[in-house]
């Protein structure tokens, strides 16, 4: 049987600030025997316009990104608001696209993929140290990868559940671990001072448990933890939780 | 920037009554379906419904006038207490009489109108608006409440104990409630099958007002209605839980009938409801039962407080309803949320608020409401990231730039992401340079 074919759906800023993190995404498949691939021609998947009210701009980057990955068996990004973004909300954009079904239904972040279509017992990886998890909001409730702690529902994490496959891992839980940490896209330029405020809160939760890292499944809410924690010389520090089960951080 | 904690893990706190609350009963996400349907089948036939309250609180006594707007609903009500001579009302929460500024309405027709909830009271004195609409003071200090009573009520100086200043504001309104001509009171729920009405309070201050006085008026929005009386308690399991975490309110008073030789009227108000019920992604916000746990959650909210939205009510729900009355001044408030879904997934209605945030920033930026700078922004931002050249261009240019320019120039006033926060390090190589090497790796 040929390997499914999965693209590669790596968000602009991950491929210039945090290719890293779509370097393990990328080893994590290619360990589980998916032969991925790396559309080249990708650029943005408009969410930051679309969040904006900016529809007319966001309209041509869906148009593109739907020509982009037609054809592959499953999309796979390491970034949940991203495949929110395409999930979600690209219907009025490309609703009616022949592809956009297909593409719609097989685009994936990559805990809920691994949790859902690749059904690890192990990763064969050892993370020997202390990680709370930030459970990013667009991942939590718009991708549903768990319970949010609003609902009257058993609790249930896909990610913690994958992070427990990690040898020598020591989890911590944080308190407000679903809270927003404040990055919101554009939110963090236009409102500042609040969302610096909520991403100072959420390092203080975090280093609360003392855990050394700070984990999250979305890179942008990382990217402004991480503005903030260098800026305050903060000892915790920030990991995408693909580098954690693919054994690669360095 | 000023420190907000307080204020935030004051409202963390509700939230942590009402999960605990919410969570104590298996059905809860039931309750919160049921109470979907049923105001999404009451909205479907609100006409019907409101016409059925009126015929049967009509029968039962009760006085039914309908308002237009807010200022046919200041008129009605002025009318009702001039023509019996009152001069002195005592109010109860109702956040309908604010959006209708019903106070200084009366206060122009020589109408003296005292809140008698003691958050109101509090914002009432200080001449502002409720900041939450459950919690109308949570944005003061118990030391604040200190010294605008020692001002105001002339408790002793510095004494800025609770239960002190408590006695004094419950003495205080005694006064009010002895002297008072007429009651005002909101509405929570209005039972079209019984033309009945329920007023929920935890302080018992709707109940002294309209006990005290012969005439009880009652505000009430066209959404407040529902069906019969087997879903109210669906409604009221919800309402307090969501809003304080408790089981139900201190008191959940029904009013059907005037009590003997009193008068008991109704106005129900449209003021805006009805453009609401016929827009088609918002339509939902009309069924908010008033609990403030969207609020309660609302990570920004806790840290701005409600006086940052500019609308009577603050918050998801109040953003989304401002941006109903009037997108052009109120709609900035759309933008004050990062999208959490924390609000959607709290709201006992199971309101999509987040979406409808979203949705309105799209009709915010249709009408040509956004800046020209913003604009620009996003027009060079799109088309920048339109071809996979021009965005390796413009990552290019940003890496250069962070790379070359002094730390004065990257990080001079412009730099709104840099006040607060160090800018982000470019990798030296790209996702798609590594990706080219490991390609051409030897298997």
């Amino acid at each position: 049987m040929p390997k499914p074919r999965v693209a590669l759906f790596v968000p602009c800023y991950i491929n210039t600030l945090f290719p890293h993190v779509a370097m393990a995404t990328m080893k994590l498949l290619e360990h589980f025997g998916y032969e991925v691939h790396y559309p080249d021609a990708q650029t943005c998947c408009g969410q930051p316009f679309a969040n904006s009210g900016a529809h007319g701009d966001a309209q041509p980057l869906a148009e593109h990104f739907v020509e982009t990955f037609r054809g592959y068996d499953y999309i796979v990004a390491p970034s949940a608001s991203c495949v929110g973004m395409v999930r979600n909300h690209y219907k009025p954009y490309v609703g009616s696209h022949p592809d956009y079904r297909h593409i719609q239904s097989t685009v994936y972040e990559i805990c809920e993929f691994l949790h859902d279509v690749v059904k690890p017992h192990s990763f064969g990886t050892s993370f020997p140290h202390t990680v709370t998890l930030h459970q990013s909001c667009h991942g939590l409730r718009e991708l549903e990868l768990g319970v949010s702690s609003e609902l009257a529902l058993p609790f249930y994490s896909k990610v913690l559940h994958l992070l427990e496959k990690v040898d020598d891992i020591t989890l911590l839980p944080m308190e407000r671990a679903d809270e927003c940490c404040g990055f919101g896209g554009m939110f963090s330029i236009h409102e500042p001072e609040i969302s610096t405020r909520m991403g100072k809160d959420k390092l203080d939760y975090a280093e609360a448990t003392q855990a050394e890292y700070l984990a999250g499944f979305d890179s942008s809410c990382l990217m402004h933890l991480e503005g903030i924690a260098r800026r305050e010389n903060r000892t915790v520090k920030m990991v995408h939780v693909a580098e954690i089960f693919a054994g690669t951080l360095q | 920037m000023t420190d907000t904690r307080w204020h935030d893990r004051a409202l963390w706190f509700v939230r942590q009554k009402r999960d605990s609350a919410a969570k104590s009963l298996p059905e809860w996400e039931a309750l919160r379906r049921s109470a979907s349907q049923i105001k999404a089948h009451t909205m479907a036939h609100l006409a019907d419904y409101l016409e059925l309250f009126e015929k049967n609180a009509t029968q039962n006594g009760i006085h039914v006038h309908w308002a237009a707007d807010a200022t046919e609903h200041n008129r009605i009500i002025a009318d009702i207490l001039q023509s019996r001579q009152v001069k002195n009302v005592v109010k109860s929460k109702s956040m309908l009489t604010e959006e209708c500024g019903l106070n200084p309405y009366l206060n122009t027709k020589g109408i003296e109108v005292v809140d008698t909830d003691l958050g109101e009271r509090i914002v009432q004195l200080r001449h502002e608006a409720p900041s939450h609409i459950v919690l109308p003071a949570i944005h003061l200090k118990k030391e604040e409440v200190g010294s605008l009573f020692e001002q105001e009520l002339g408790t002793l100086p510095g004494n800025s104990d609770p239960t002190y200043l408590t006695h004094a504001a419950r003495k205080h309104l005694r006064e009010h409630f002895l002297s008072a001509d007429a009651a005002i009171t909101g509405v929570n729920f209005a039972v079209a099958e019984e033309g009945l009405f329920v007023v929920c309070t935890n302080e018992g201050n709707a109940d002294l007002g309209t006990a005290i006085t012969n005439l009880h008026i009652a505000s009430m929005g066209i959404e407040k209605i529902i069906p019969s009386l087997e879903h109210l308690g669906i409604f009221t399991r919800l309402l307090a839980r969501s809003a304080t975490g408790q089981p139900i309110t201190t008191y959940t008073s029904h009013f059907k009938r005037p009590k003997e030789g009193g008068e008991l009227h109704i106005v129900i108000v449209d003021n805006g409801r009805s453009a609401i019920l016929g827009q088609t992604d918002t339509a939902q916000a009309l069924h908010c039962i008033r609990c403030g746990a969207c609020m309660n959650t609302c990570p920004t909210y806790r840290r701005s407080g409600g006086h940052s939205y500019g609308y009577v009510i603050p918050g998801p729900i109040g953003s989304t309803l401002g941006a109903s009355r009037n997108l052009e001044h109120f709609g900035k408030a759309v933008y004050k949320c990062t999208l959490c879904a924390s609000c959607t997934n709290i709201c006992p209605a199971r309101i999509d608020l987040h979406h409808q945030l979203y949705a309105w920033r799209k009709t915010y930026v249709e009408r040509g409401y956004l800046s020209p700078k913003k604009k620009r922004l996003y027009g060079i931002g799109s088309w920048m990231l339109r071809t996979p050249v021009r965005t390796r261009i413009l990552f290019g240019i940003s890496k250069w730039a962070l790379k070359l320019l002094p730390r004065s120039i990257l990080y001079s006033r412009f730099n709104v992401w840099g006040r607060t926060r160090e800018l982000p390090s470019f990798a030296p190589k790209s996702f798609a340079q590594l990706y080219k090497e490991h390609i051409h790796e030897p298997k």
